[in-house]
């Protein structure tokens, strides 16, 4: 089996985030980046299949500036074999579209059987990567999996996903595309000897130029979406503190339930 | 001069990290308040496969030869979560291990640290004796030799790991008149050794999540080839081991420095007194500041001193100062954080509570700050100048 | 303006809410653009929600009505709508942004070389169609307007719960449509076995107009039973935050918040819930949020209409209690 991962370089969940002086972007200066954590669950599933089957070969493949490569180690050091960084300046601003059309053209350059996102990038939170590459590649999907079982002699699997009030179950064939959601699996730590490998494994370095695309088919000029502005959400302030024993308390807050809020 | 972590020592850091914030945070405070040693044992069965037992040790025994630094890293990232697991782990590497590591033979190492390292074996370290603490070079546990073995008798007290441990370093006087000049041997002791025994000491004011023991030693036979090193050599191994595990217990206070110092900005922020959050006082602002200032002075000589050890210099000196400010840094701190908490930092449901009682044995163990000043006035002194 | 196109989400024949919602959402858009506002809905037996898509206020209704498509397909539905949003000049696709939205949306954007904008807040657009939304980022920690370039092949989910519907018009002229050429099901490379339904999950909490949520101050997961019954009283949904999933108290699917979900009922009740930002992520857009902690300095009470600090074991059932009475009453 030949597994690829997506994967995205993420400020940290617990950062504080805040738009830039322009916003137009949010202020990067002293956040911690991490791998998307729901891409973690992709390279986790992807080395337990390999486990599984016995053999074949887990890529993990990046876009982004120089700093990715952190992100892209990590993955090996957690026990991919191969990591492949797409960077090129002309991305700069890239939409959906553009960098669905970049993945898809390294994807291309192999044969895999599995390709894994995350759910969506705990960043923009969109959500439409790899449904975009499934459809670029001409591929099956299933989204937002939260089990999989992978039949490698017959190249099929069968893959859940939440849905309001129960679970899809569905067959799909291989080669497929599956972003993954948190209950997924647990993912394992890099090791120790994962962190002094993770140097000598391959790490394939493309730009726009080695897969074929042409600089102004991407980045921001080409962009059909743009970020306009950034803004901290609006804050909600302190209500109403409902003061006496239990008793007074629920009575003064049925009251308002009932009167202010006109829940019932 | 570079003075920034390899890309294998930030990779370490963010995987213990992540390892602290998922596997020990949430059950350090059940650590604490059940004297839970088993869910530390857990935690060291997790730890183990990651290669975190072993990380300063070299890779043909099990380690992953990532030196002090290493070794710092992980101590520093473990104390942010729980002072028991850490100085736990702290014993079996840089007591334990590192014992065997500077005064074993090959069949040794191969046969006891590899073990340690891979965590399949937990280690402990036993100098300290009813009346031998900071003065360990008056011990008294006597050790006899009779044929092909010495017959150990005697008592060992608050040793840590003492009742969880495998495999135990025990110093033990094989001439009482040479004492500390020729007359200590280390020896390795395995733990279903008969004539041993080990009782948990439950009544601590901290660190109540690690086993301390005191170990009897009755009529316990060790043969000769589990003597570490020379016969008449324990003392220096002792000491040695000393050097470099108090860097590691300075390391260790930086974490939990770091940690009691995030609770007492959040606290600060969240608090609100006289209509505004407490963070807005000056009062507060000073003790943020102060405690911000230390924790840089302890990263700072924490980390050049490990880079030192690794380079293969010899730190007496710098060890010791690194012991005696990090571990006095770490109360004045942990001191502010209880006064910012207020009346919440004395409640036992409060981490930082935990943090306070677990910070105080630092300026005791392995050298008491006494020690410590004695040792650096010695050197000094010795030197002539600085 | 080209038309807006309305993907009518239905379950087990049932429109759902948020179906009504994004028709109101391109009601208003149309209202300002002159633009036409057409209703897809897929499924089975579903003739009569068609006619209710007519009364909130579609100009037209394309009409699916077959049983080889009662289950969702991304590659069928896909391809049905982007066949349709072909057929005539397409400005705007919507619908909700529920499991089949998210799934859907950028399937239907990737298939028309359109641009996505998920899970958005608010939505407005200019002369010539060209839309502006309102979209959290960073898990809501950062609101987003992005800007779309072009009118063409739009796509665009709408959070539930966040728009309003129309009122029903009854005399409301609407062209129905029955769309007989569709995909082959038999190409389909990945097709839906079988729906298992979860027993305890009778309300959705995405689709929950009230929830009641529990956290760790509920010290055991057989305390839950006061949340239920509470939810109960209150035909209310029931939530968890991170710390009663992480200890397995209950399932991932009951999670509101960063790495679970995110909700915009108009009441959400927390009980022993300390409200971490990573919390509040999840439901911080709620109409009105109940807190029930007995920490005075939880920072859930920071954003809290209505608060009470005491011990949640004496106040839900007392809650409970209380508006059962005045449900009785009414």
């Amino acid at each position: 089996m030949n597994i690829a991962v997506c994967i995205k370089q993420v400020p940290a969940t617990e950062s504080k985030i805040r738009p830039s002086a322009d916003g137009k972007d949010i202020d990067r200066t002293g956040l911690s980046f991490v791998v998307n954590p729901y891409d973690e669950f992709g390279l986790e599933e992807a080395l337990k299949i390999k486990e599984q089957v016995g053999k074949g070969t887990v890529t993990v493949i990046s876009i982004g500036e120089d700093k990715t490569i952190e992100a892209l180690r990590t993955c090996l050091a957690v026990g991919a074999d191969q990591a492949i960084h797409i960077k090129d300046p002309a991305l700069s601003g890239s939409d959906t579209h553009a960098i669905a059309l970049v993945l898809t053209a390294a994807l291309q350059k192999e044969n895999y059987d599995i390709i894994f996102f995350g759910k969506q990038a705990i960043d923009n939170d969109s959500g439409a990567v790899g449904i975009h590459v499934a459809e670029l590649m001409n591929l099956p999907h299933v989204a937002v999996i939260n089990k999989l079982e992978v039949s490698p002699d017959d190249k099929k699997a069968v893959a859940h996903r939440q849905i309001e009030g129960g679970t899809e179950v569905i067959n799909i064939d291989l080669p497929a595309i599956f972003t993954c959601q948190k209950e997924l699996n647990v993912p394992r730590y890099a090791s120790l000897p994962g962190i002094m490998k993770a140097k000598q494994k391959p790490m394939t370095i493309y730009s726009l130029n080695d897969l074929n695309i042409a600089t102004d088919a991407v980045g921001a000029e080409k962009a059909m979406i743009t970020l306009d502005q950034l803004s901290p959400p609006e804050k909600r302030t302190a209500g109403t503190a409902l003061e006496g024993n239990a008793g007074e308390a629920v009575t003064a807050l049925v009251r308002l339930l009932h009167e202010e809020a006109k829940i019932f | 001069m570079d003075f920034i972590f390899t890309e294998e020592q930030t990779m370490l850091r963010d995987m213990v990290r992540k390892f602290v914030d998922q596997e020990i945070k949430p059950l350090a405070q059940q650590i604490d308040k059940e004297h839970n040693v088993a869910l530390v044992q857990g935690i060291l069965k997790k730890a183990a496969p990651l290669g975190l037992l072993g990380i300063p040790f070299p890779e043909k025994y099990g380690g992953s030869n990532m030196g002090e630094m290493g070794y710092a890293i992980l101590l520093e990232e473990l104390s942010r979560g729980c002072a028991s697991t850490s100085v736990t782990i702290g014993a079996h590497i840089g007591l334990a291990g590192t014992s065997i590591l500077i005064g074993g033979d090959e069949a040794q190492k191969e046969k006891y640290l590899k073990p340690l390292a891979l965590g399949e074996k937990i280690g402990a370290y036993a100098l300290t004796e009813p009346g031998a603490g900071s003065d360990a070079a008056s011990l008294q546990l006597a050790a006899k030799a009779e044929g092909n073995d010495y017959i150990l008798n005697g008592t060992k007290l608050w040793i840590t790991n003492g009742d969880i441990a495998d495999t135990i370093v025990v110093y033990g006087l094989s001439d009482a008149k040479l004492k500390a000049r020729g007359g200590i041997t280390a020896f390795i002791v395995e733990a279903d050794t008969p004539g041993f025994s080990a009782n948990r000491i439950e009544d601590k004011m901290g660190l109540k999540g690690s086993a301390t023991a005191e170990l009897v030693f009755q009529d316990v036979r060790v043969p000769k080839e589990n003597v570490l090193g020379q016969v008449g050599m324990g003392f220096v191994i002792a000491m040695q081991t000393l050097d470099e595990s108090r860097l590691s217990l300075a390391a260790a206070c930086i974490g939990a420095a770091k940690e009691v110092l995030g609770m007492s900005v959040d606290f600060s922020k969240k608090r609100i007194a006289f209509k505004q959050p407490i963070a807005q006082f000056q009062a507060i602002q000073f003790m943020i500041a102060d405690m911000t200032a230390e924790i840089f002075q302890m990263e700072s000589i924490v980390y050049r001193t490990a880079w030192m050890y690794d380079q293969g210099t010899k730190i007496p000196r710098e060890g010791a100062i690194c012991k005696l400010f990090c571990s006095e840094a770490l109360d004045r701190i942990v001191d502010k954080a209880v006064q910012i908490h207020g009346g919440n930092g004395f409640m036992g449901e409060h981490p930082v509570e935990r943090f306070y009682r677990d910070s105080r044995v630092n300026r005791i163990f392995e050298g008491t700050s006494e020690i410590q000043r004695m040792v650096i006035a010695e050197d000094v002194l010795k030197k002539g100048s600085y | 303006m080209g038309q807006i196109l309305v993907f009518s989400e239905q379950r087990d024949g049932k429109l759902k809410r948020v179906a009504f919602e994004a028709l109101g959402a391109a009601r208003q858009l149309a209202s300002q653009t002159n633009a036409t506002v057409a209703a897809i809905i897929v499924g089975k037996n579903i003739a009569s929600e068609a006619e209710t898509l007519s009364k909130k206020g579609a100009d037209k209704v394309f009409v699916i009505d077959d049983p080889g498509f009662a289950h969702y397909s991304s590659e069928a539905y896909g391809t049905i709508i982007a066949d349709i949003a072909k057929k005539e000049d397409t400005s705007l696709i919507l619908m909700g942004a529920t499991a089949m939205g998210k799934d859907l949306g950028p399937k239907v954007a990737a298939k028309l070389g359109g641009p996505f904008a998920g899970d958005c807040i608010k939505l407005e657009c200019d002369a010539e169609g060209k839309i502006t939304a309102t979209r959290p980022m960073y898990g809501g920690k950062i609101i987003s307007i992005v800007r779309s370039h072009t009118n063409k092949y739009q796509v665009a989910t709408l959070r539930p719960n966040v728009f309003s519907v129309n009122e029903a018009d009854e005399n409301k002229k609407t062209v129905f449509e029955n769309i007989d050429t569709l995909p082959d099901l038999s190409e389909m490379k990945a097709v839906v076995k079988e729906i298992l339904s979860s027993a305890n999950t009778k309300i959705d909490l995405t689709e929950a107009d009230i929830i009641v949520s529990g956290g760790r101050g509920l010290k055991a997961p057989e305390h839950f039973a006061l949340i239920e019954a509470l939810a109960e009283t209150l035909g209310a949904a029931v939530g968890a935050s991170r710390a009663a999933v992480d200890a397995g108290w209950k399932p991932h699917s009951y999670q509101v918040g960063l790495t679970g979900k995110t909700v915009s009922p108009s009441l959400y009740i927390a009980c022993g819930i300390s409200g971490a930002i990573q919390h509040q992520a999840g439901m911080s857009s709620s109409k009105y949020i109940v807190a029930i902690n007995k920490d005075p300095n939880a920072p859930i009470f920071k954003i809290a209409n209505y608060g009470i600090v005491g011990d949640l074991f004496e106040i839900v059932p007392l809650l409970t209690e209380a508006i059962k009475t005045i449900k009785n009453e009414e």
